[in-house]
C-alpha cells in the first residue's frame, strides 16, 4: 500500500517529529497547563501509530518492537509503584511525596519530583499499553489494501 | 450564563445529537468510526466550554484520536458493514425508553446550577484542596495536583487498569507477530520467482 502514496509518506514524516515533541511538551508542561502523561501517553503512541499505518505495521514493528511497547508499560507501572515503596523506605506514607527527599518544612522539591516520576511512569505505561493493543489489532491483518479504506 | 455561551452551547448538542442518530442510522462501519471520532472532538469541543480544558483535551486524544486509529484496526478484522436490521416498532422497548427518558429529566431538576460555588462538589474537598494545594504542592494546575498528589493512588489504579487491558489483549491476540511473519514469507516467495 505505501509505494505510491507519496505525499502521504512526505507530509507524516514531517508531522511525526512535531507530534513527538507535542508529546513532551504536553507531559513535562502538565504542572502548569492542562495535559500530562495519560495525553502524552496517547500522542507518543500516536505518532508511532501514524508511521505504522503509512508505512505499514511490520516496518513499525521493526522500528519499535512489541516486545519494547509491552516491556514499556510494564517499567511504567513499576516506576509509578516503586515511588510510593522509595517513600515508604524513606519514613512516610506510600505515595507521599514530602518524603522523598530531605527538605526545610513547606518545601516542594519532593512534590515536585514525585509528580514528574509518576507522570513518567504513566507515559510509559499509556504509551505502551496502546502500542501493544494497535500491535495486536492490526498485526493481524498483513497488508492494508487500499480498497480497505 | 451569556447568550453567546447559550447559544455555543446548543449549537454542541444539536450536532452531537445529530452525529449520534447518524450512527445509529448508517451500516457502514468506516463511517461509523470516522463519525464516532467526530462525535469525540464535538464532546471535546463542549467540554472547553464547560471549562474543562483537562477533561477536554483527554476526550480529544483517547476519544478522538487513539480509540477511532484503534477501532479502524479492529474493523479490519470484520467485514465493513453491519447486518441490516428490518426497522420494527416495538411498543414495550419504546415506552421504556420515554420512560426512562422521563426519569433522567426529571432529575436534573435537582442538579446544581453550572458553576455553583454553594453545590456539594465545589463546597467541601473541592474547596479545601483550592485553597491548599500552594502550601501543600506548589504546583500551579490545581487538576494536575489532585491527580497526582492528593489521588496519587486513585491515579495509580487507573495507570494498573490501562496495563491490565494491554496485558489481556496480548494473551487474547498475541503480539501481532503473526503480520511480520506473513509479510516475510511473502517477501521470499517474491524474491523466489524474481
Amino acid at each position: 500500500m505505501t509505494s505510491h502514496h507519496v505525499i502521504l509518506r512526505v507530509v507524516s514524516k514531517l508531522l511525526m517529529p512535531v507530534i513527538v515533541v507535542y508529546a513532551f511538551y504536553v507531559q513535562f508542561h502538565g504542572d502548569y497547563g492542562p495535559g500530562g502523561g495519560f495525553q502524552a501517553g496517547v500522542i507518543l503512541a500516536v505518532s508511532v501509530i501514524l508511521f505504522a499505518l503509512v508505512f505499514g505495521v511490520p516496518e513499525a514493528l521493526r522500528a519499535v518492537p512489541a516486545r519494547f511497547a509491552a516491556s514499556l508499560a510494564a517499567i511504567g507501572l513499576l516506576l509509578y509503584a516503586g515511588v510510593g515503596i522509595w517513600a515508604m523506605l524513606n519514613g512516610g506514607n506510600y505515595l507521599d511525596y514530602d518524603f522523598l527527599v530531605e527538605e526545610a518544612p513547606g518545601g516542594h522539591a519532593g512534590q515536585h519530583l514525585g509528580i514528574l516520576l509518576i507522570e513518567l511512569g504513566v507515559l510509559f505505561t499509556v504509551s505502551g499499553s496502546m502500542l501493544t493493543i494497535f500491535y495486536a489489532f492490526a498485526g493481524r491483518v498483513a497488508e492494508i489494501r487500499d480498497e480497505d479504506w | 450564563m451569556d447568550l453567546g455561551t447559550s447559544l455555543i452551547n446548543v449549537a454542541l448538542l444539536a450536532m452531537l445529537f445529530v452525529v449520534a442518530v447518524a450512527i445509529i442510522r448508517m451500516r457502514s462501519l468506516f463511517a461509523i468510526v470516522m463519525l464516532a471520532g467526530a462525535y469525540s472532538l464535538l464532546s471535546a469541543t463542549w467540554f472547553v466550554v464547560l471549562d474543562a480544558v483537562d477533561v477536554a483535551f483527554t476526550e480529544a486524544a483517547v476519544g478522538a484520536g487513539i480509540s477511532t486509529a484503534l477501532m479502524l484496526g479492529a474493523m479490519l478484522l470484520t467485514s465493513r458493514t453491519a447486518k441490516s436490521e428490518r426497522a420494527i416498532l416495538g411498543v414495550v422497548p419504546f415506552l421504556v425508553c420515554v420512560l426512562t427518558g422521563a426519569v433522567l429529566i426529571y432529575a436534573t431538576i435537582d442538579l446544581p446550577a453550572l458553576g455553583d460555588a454553594a453545590s456539594a462538589a465545589n463546597s467541601h474537598v473541592g474547596a479545601q484542596y483550592l485553597e491548599r494545594v500552594q502550601a501543600d504542592t506548589g504546583v500551579p494546575n490545581v487538576v494536575t495536583a489532585v491527580l497526582a498528589s492528593y489521588r496519587g493512588f486513585d491515579t495509580l489504579g487507573e495507570t494498573c487498569v490501562i496495563f491490565a487491558a494491554g496485558v489481556a489483549v496480548v494473551l487474547l491476540l498475541g503480539f501481532g507477530e503473526r503480520s511480520l511473519s506473513a509479510r516475510s514469507d511473502k517477501g521470499r516467495s517474491r524474491k523466489e520467482s524474481k
